[in-house]
């Protein structure tokens, strides 16, 4: 009998296991379904309603629902996020609503995995290596875009005014989360 | 650090960028009826201008776009961007 893969977290348990901080917590986030979606608008908006997150038609703005979020990251490009158990499901629906219109629909799920700062000064761990302006009036709640954090490309989306989520590529979540960890040390 | 007008993001830290050359230079439809100095000059020839030049960028670390662009080569100062198929404003 063929042995069930096991999912391991990019980060290991030597990282992940974080305790709470004044300046700023990091926590890695647990798996989870990734898709990402290229097509055009219109095909964007059958997309939304099948996946039950409309896709932003705004740049570099996130929607989400409860477990569910679909990032803006190109005028043809989204990420979608959803419960790792939901991959099937979210697969079928888009399919089914999509049919034969041009759409690519490509599950990114061992390729990314996520973190999240939060706290009072995680604005300023992030930009010890992060050079976008990170105040709320420049970069709002909801904001989201692919950036660079040193020398990795992230995907930085604000899911609340102290809160960041961090999707980057599983080889260089230790990079990042070493990074931010030095970074706040310095602070 | 330069700040570069994206038409999808706005403006933008220069690092996310990656420059691609001077813009508007159309491939011949007809190469086979060049001279070889002809396609030397497609090839490798450019403007080079002192002052204003329209060129290419992709923000390849935001939304992977190529845009064009309008930059001062004197100051480094941006005048505006435009997205390809769109004239410059």
């Amino acid at each position: 009998m063929a042995e069930q893969p096991v999912r391991q977290s990019a980060l290991g348990a030597a990282r992940a296991t974080q305790g709470p901080h004044a300046a700023a917590c990091l926590r890695a986030l647990p798996a989870a379904s990734r898709f990402s979606f290229r097509g055009s608008p219109p095909e964007a908006e059958t997309a939304g309603v099948a996946f039950g997150v409309p896709f932003s038609l705004q740049s570099c703005r996130a929607h989400q629902t409860e477990d569910r979020a679909a990032l803006w990251l190109g005028p043809d490009e989204w990420l979608l996020l959803a419960p790792e158990d939901a991959a099937r499901a979210v697969q079928a629906a888009l399919i089914r609503a999509l049919g034969e219109r041009p759409y690519a629909l490509i599950g990114i799920a061992h390729r990314n995995t996520a973190l999240e700062i939060s706290g009072p000064r995680a604005t300023m761990v992030l930009n010890a290596g992060c050079p976008l302006d990170l105040h709320t009036s420049r970069f709002p709640v909801g904001m989201c875009t692919r950036t660079i954090l040193g020398k990795a490309e992230i995907i930085l989306w604000r899911t609340a005014s102290e809160v960041f989520h961090i999707d980057v590529w599983r080889t260089f979540a230790p990079y990042v989360w070493d990074f931010l960890i030095e970074a706040r040390a310095r602070l | 650090m330069l700040l570069i007008p994206c038409p999808y993001c706005g403006p933008r830290p220069e690092l996310e960028f990656t420059y691609a050359g001077e813009a508007n230079i159309s491939r011949p439809a007809e190469p086979e009826s060049l001279s070889d100095e002809q396609w030397a000059a497609y090839l490798y020839q450019r403007t080079n201008p002192r002052g204003m030049h329209a060129e290419r960028w992709r923000h390849v670390h935001g939304c992977g776009r190529y845009f064009n662009a309008s930059r001062d080569t004197l100051s480094d100062q941006f005048q505006f961007s435009w997205k390809p198929g769109e004239s410059p404003p």
